[in-house]
This record gives C-alpha cells, sequence and structure tokens, in this order.
C-alpha cells in the first residue's frame, strides 16, 4: 500500500513539469526542503526557530557568488553553501539552545535580522538589488542540464535527497533522542544526556538542509534577493508547517506546496494573497490542530480502529 | 571502592533570596537500604531532593556519592556517576511509546546516541533488554503503547522501568505515589521493593503508610531542618514529629 503511494507520487512528480510551469514546481520543491527543515526542529526537538529565513537567503547568495566568480559545478556551489549554512546553524544554535519557548525563538530572530543587514550591507550581495544573473553551471562539470524541464529533474534528485536525508536523521539513534528532548528535556537529562549538545547538532543539521534548499531555489531562479533572508518567509515557513501538520513527516511538504502555489494563484490579486494566507491560519488553528496531514492520519487511525474493534 | 554509605550530604543548605529552604542538613544513606525523608508541606523535602539530584546548585555544603564529592556536578554527569532520580510528575516521553521510552534511556552513556545517519535497527539488539525491564515493572503488553495512553499507574511503572534502564547504584524517588488511589500505590510499593534489591534508595514521600513499610531509616525535616532520624517506630513515636504533622495530615499517622 504504501510502495504503490510511493510510486504513484514518483510517477506524478515525473510527469508534473509537461503540465505545470517548471519554475512553480521548483519553487515548491525548494520550499518542500525548507518547511521540512524547519520541522525537524520544531515537530521534532521542540524548537521555534524564529529564524529559519537566515540559512535559506544566506545559502542563496553563497552558492550564486561561488556560481558566478568560480568555475565550479552545480553541485560542489550547493553543497558548500549548506555547509557554511550549517556552522552558522551550529554557532546559532552554541548561543540559543540553552534557552527555550519565546527566547530562543526571539534569539534566533534577532540573528537572522543581524545576518539581514549583513547581506543588506555587503558589497557582494548587490545590496536592495540583489544579485542577478547566477548561471547554472554544468552538473560535475559536464550534464548540461540548464534547460527548465531539465532542471526540474535535478531539483526533483536534490529533493528527494534532502527528505530522505531528513527522514535518516529522525528515524536515527539520535531522532529518537531529540523526540526524547521535545516531550521532557528534563528528564533526559537526568538521564544523563547532555540535550544542549543534541540540539546543537539538531540546528547544524537543520540549517544545512535549510540552506542546502537555498542554495538550489537561487540556481532555479537564478537570482537570490533579500527577500529570501527577511522575518516573513521565517514566518511564512512556520505557517506551512502549522497548515501541513507539525511533527508529521509529509506535513510540512503538504503545507509548503499548497502555500507556495496559493501565493502563486493568488498573486494577481496583490494583498488577498496575504489576507488569503491569514484566513487559512486561523481556520487551521481553529479547526485543524494537527494541521492538514496530522488530522487526516488520526482520522486514519480512529478508522482502522474502529473496524478492528 | 565501595563505602558504608552509598550517599551523604554535609552541612548542605539552600537560600532562595533570605529565605533558607533547606539548612544545615547532614543525610548518611546507609548502602543497600531504603531511607526515607519525610515532613510537612513545605518541609523542604523537595528542595533537597532537587539538590541532591544537582538539579539545584547548593548555596553551602556538599554531597558525597561512593565517597567522591559530587557538589559540583552537572545534573548529567551524577545519572553518569550511578544515581538516577525520579519525578514527582511522571516524566515519560509522551508520543513516544513504552518500549521506546526505556530504550532511551538505554542509549544513556554510548555513543549510538549521536548517530544521526544510522537506521534505527542499528539499537534493535537494545529491545530484548528493553522488553525484559518492562516486564520487569509488569508492562510487557503495553510496549507498543504510547506513554500518554497509558494510566497513570503504568506511566510510574514505565518511568521505574526507564530509571533502572541505567542500573543505577543510587536511586531517588521523589514522591513515587503522589497523586494515586489506593488502588495503585499498593502494586507500586511491592515495585520499589522489589527493584531496591541491590541498590541504595532514597526516597522522599508524604505518604506514611508507604514510608512505614518500606524504610529502613527515616529523616524528618522541618522548616528545612532536620527534626530526627530513627527507624519508623522511633520516630512515628515521637512528639515532635506528630506535633509537626498535626493539622496537615494527622490521619496518614
Amino acid at each position: 500500500m504504501r510502495i504503490a503511494l510511493v510510486l504513484l507520487g514518483v510517477a506524478i512528480a515525473l510527469a508534473l513539469p509537461f503540465f505545470v510551469y517548471p519554475i512553480l514546481l521548483m519553487t515548491i520543491l525548494c520550499f518542500v526542503i525548507f518547511a521540512s527543515s524547519f520541522n525537524l526542529l520544531l515537530g521534532y526537538v521542540g524548537l521555534l526557530c524564529f529564524g529559519q529565513a537566515m540559512f535559506l537567503g544566506l545559502s542563496a547568495y553563497i552558492a550564486g557568488y561561488l556560481l558566478k566568480t568560480t568555475g565550479v559545478s552545480i553541485e560542489i556551489a550547493i553543497l558548500a553553501a549548506a555547509l557554511v549554512s550549517a556552522l552558522l546553524g551550529g554557532f546559532v544554535g552554541f548561543v540559543a539552545v540553552r534557552r527555550t519557548g519565546i527566547q530562543f525563538a526571539m534569539i534566533t530572530f534577532a540573528f537572522a535580522q543581524f545576518v539581514y543587514f549583513m547581506l543588506l550591507q555587503s558589497e557582494f550581495t548587490g545590496g536592495e538589488d540583489g544579485m542577478q544573473g547566477i548561471p547554472r553551471s554544468d552538473l560535475f562539470g559536464v550534464v548540461d542540464i540548464s534547460d527548465s524541464r531539465t532542471f526540474y529533474y535535478f531539483v526533483l534528485a536534490m529533493t528527494a535527497l534532502a527528505i530522505f536525508a531528513i527522514y535518516r536523521v529522525i528515524h536515527s539513534p539520535f531522532g529518537e533522542i531529540l523526540k526524547a528532548i521535545r516531550d521532557n528535556e528534563a528528564r533526559v537529562e537526568s538521564l544523563g544526556f547532555r540535550p544542549e549538545r543534541f540540539k546543537i547538532i539538531a540546528m547544524m543539521i537543520s540549517a544545512g538542509i535549510a540552506g542546502f534548499a537555498g542554495a538550489l531555489k537561487a540556481t532555479v531562479f537564478q537570482f537570490a534577493t533579500l527577500t529570501d533572508v527577511s522575518w516573513t518567509v521565517s514566518g511564512e515557513v512556520i505557517l506551512m508547517t502549522l497548515l501541513g501538520g507539525m511533527g508529521t513527516f509529509t506535513g510540512p511538504m503538504v503545507g509548503a506546496a499548497a502555500i507556495i502555489f496559493l501565493n502563486d494563484e493568488l498573486a494577481q490579486f496583490g494583498e488577498w494573497a496575504l489576507i488569503a494566507q491569514g484566513v487559512i491560519l486561523i481556520l487551521v488553528i481553529l479547526f485543524l490542530r494537527r494541521g492538514v496531514v496530522g488530522e487526516a492520519g488520526a482520522l486514519w487511525r480512529r478508522m482502522r480502529n474502529r473496524n478492528k474493534g | 571502592m565501595t563505602t558504608e554509605y552509598a550517599l551523604e550530604a554535609r552541612g548542605l543548605g539552600r537560600k532562595f533570596g533570605a529565605f533558607w529552604a533547606v539548612k544545615d542538613v547532614d543525610l548518611k544513606v546507609r548502602r543497600g537500604s531504603i531511607h526515607a525523608m519525610i515532613g510537612p508541606n513545605g518541609a523542604g523535602k523537595t528542595t533537597c531532593f532537587n539538590l541532591l539530584t544537582k538539579t539545584l546548585q547548593p548555596s553551602t555544603g556538599s554531597i558525597i556519592l561512593n565517597g567522591e564529592d559530587i557538589s559540583r556536578l552537572r545534573t548529567s554527569d551524577v545519572a553518569t556517576q550511578g544515581m538516577a532520580r525520579s519525578f514527582q510528575i511522571s516524566a515519560t516521553f509522551t508520543q513516544m511509546t513504552a518500549l521506546e521510552n526505556v530504550r532511551v534511556a538505554l542509549q544513556a552513556g554510548k555513543g549510538t546516541a549521536y548517530r544521526f545517519w544510522r537506521p534505527l535497527g542499528s539499537i534493535a539488539h537494545l529491545n530484548t533488554r528493553a522488553m525484559e525491564l518492562l516486564e520487569n515493572v509488569g508492562l510487557q503488553d503495553s510496549a507498543g503503547v504510547a506513554a500518554s495512553d497509558l494510566s497513570y499507574g503504568k506511566k510510574r511503572a514505565l518511568e521505574i522501568a526507564t530509571t533502572l534502564a541505567l542500573d543505577p547504584q543510587v536511586m531517588l524517588l521523589d514522591e513515587p505515589t503522589a497523586g494515586m488511589g489506593h488502588e495503585d500505590i499498593e502494586p507500586i510499593t511491592e515495585l520499589i521493593r522489589k527493584v531496591s534489591v541491590g541498590r541504595t534508595v532514597l526516597i522522599v514521600e508524604h505518604n506514611l503508610s508507604v514510608v512505614s513499610s518500606l524504610s529502613d531509616r527515616i529523616t524528618v525535616l522541618q522548616a528545612g531542618q532536620i527534626l530526627t532520624e530513627g527507624n519508623y517506630a522511633e520516630v512515628s513515636s515521637d512528639e515532635r514529629v506528630i506535633a509537626a504533622y498535626m493539622g496537615g495530615v494527622e490521619d496518614a499517622l
């Protein structure tokens, strides 16, 4: 059953660019990765990072800069940007993980604002204008993937890789400790663990994957802007995660796809996109507290139990 | 190295502002015994407990575990030194199954806990031990149940199984029967008796009937200081103890 669903999903993903604008699809994929990286922290460690955009945006600039100024192949640029992002995540984590809840959120927010202004002031980013003309250099230095539809398959493969990495982390011995920290940090500490170490590592992984998404996004649009670092993106990823269902594996992906798709559809109506987002958020919080995927899962379990009993 | 006393406190004190919640507490817990600490509400039992587990830093005095000063260690280090604690409010990992709860503790002190790139199958060998621990507390049929779906009594049992996973020499139990109905108190008391074999146990408890049947020695706290110490017969006939408990929970005596 599960395998059939996965195969169906793969088939749809492969066929989609023939029916839908590839850039929109690739945007969705980038945010699918981004929201999943955020959910790794919120849903599985219980950390609300209100500055996730700093990883997305910084990496976009770094990957863009590498591609523009050096001759490195595309995968090297993306991985290097993700690595820098992971290091930033480790540093932010080192400062912030001793705090929880709103304090943690505010420290990460402060860091994100700091990164925003650094990038605004920096010479190499192009400031308000953003960084234009980022080339899609050859994969492994030999394979030309610059055509939009071909590039879509590259982004799709990268997304699968990133999602698999997150799946791996969640379903690992380390992931079990993360979930335990989420449920009861004091208890984990009393068992002889140092929760802050686990949280810092989780921050690094989450930031690395968010950076991976940002670098990928820069190659999709072939430009990087300050929007990607702005706090509205940090807020939007919370909305995506809550809409889909935090702490569920597929929830943030569904949420990301829904929000990006809606934004695209409603773009012609200007502010209405934001109003629609607000209404959706209110409806989800009032009626679907576990998010779309979370509620669907709960419903599925209830029905199965009823059939059993 | 074995010392006569597994756990000792010397001149232990803790000040909150100008108020001494615990003052000049000298405590000696004999190895292999079950030692209880009782006292009326606000006597400083919980503060004392938190000091001993290093959840709180002491203002004065020192704590000696197996002859070694642990006053400066952090909470997580105390566990690796062989002293494990339970919590007053049942501390389980609510969204994880009973088996996973115990398995978390089994990963303590092992390098596996940091392996984020390995599949869960890599710690499947811990499942056997986790099941044994669950059987030990009578939870073998609830292994796959999420901790949040367990009854209150079973949550306490799960917490004890998780604590036992550390195989601690010294166990500190914070009001193990707090908030329990009569039907749950008896099995938990029996369970504590069973798992304390070969270990040293310090119980902070409000319920005196639990203490009377379990403990070898009782320390009575009042207003942050030790009022008296002795076996149950001595302590329960002490007029100062009776007076301290008067108006509070005299029916419990």
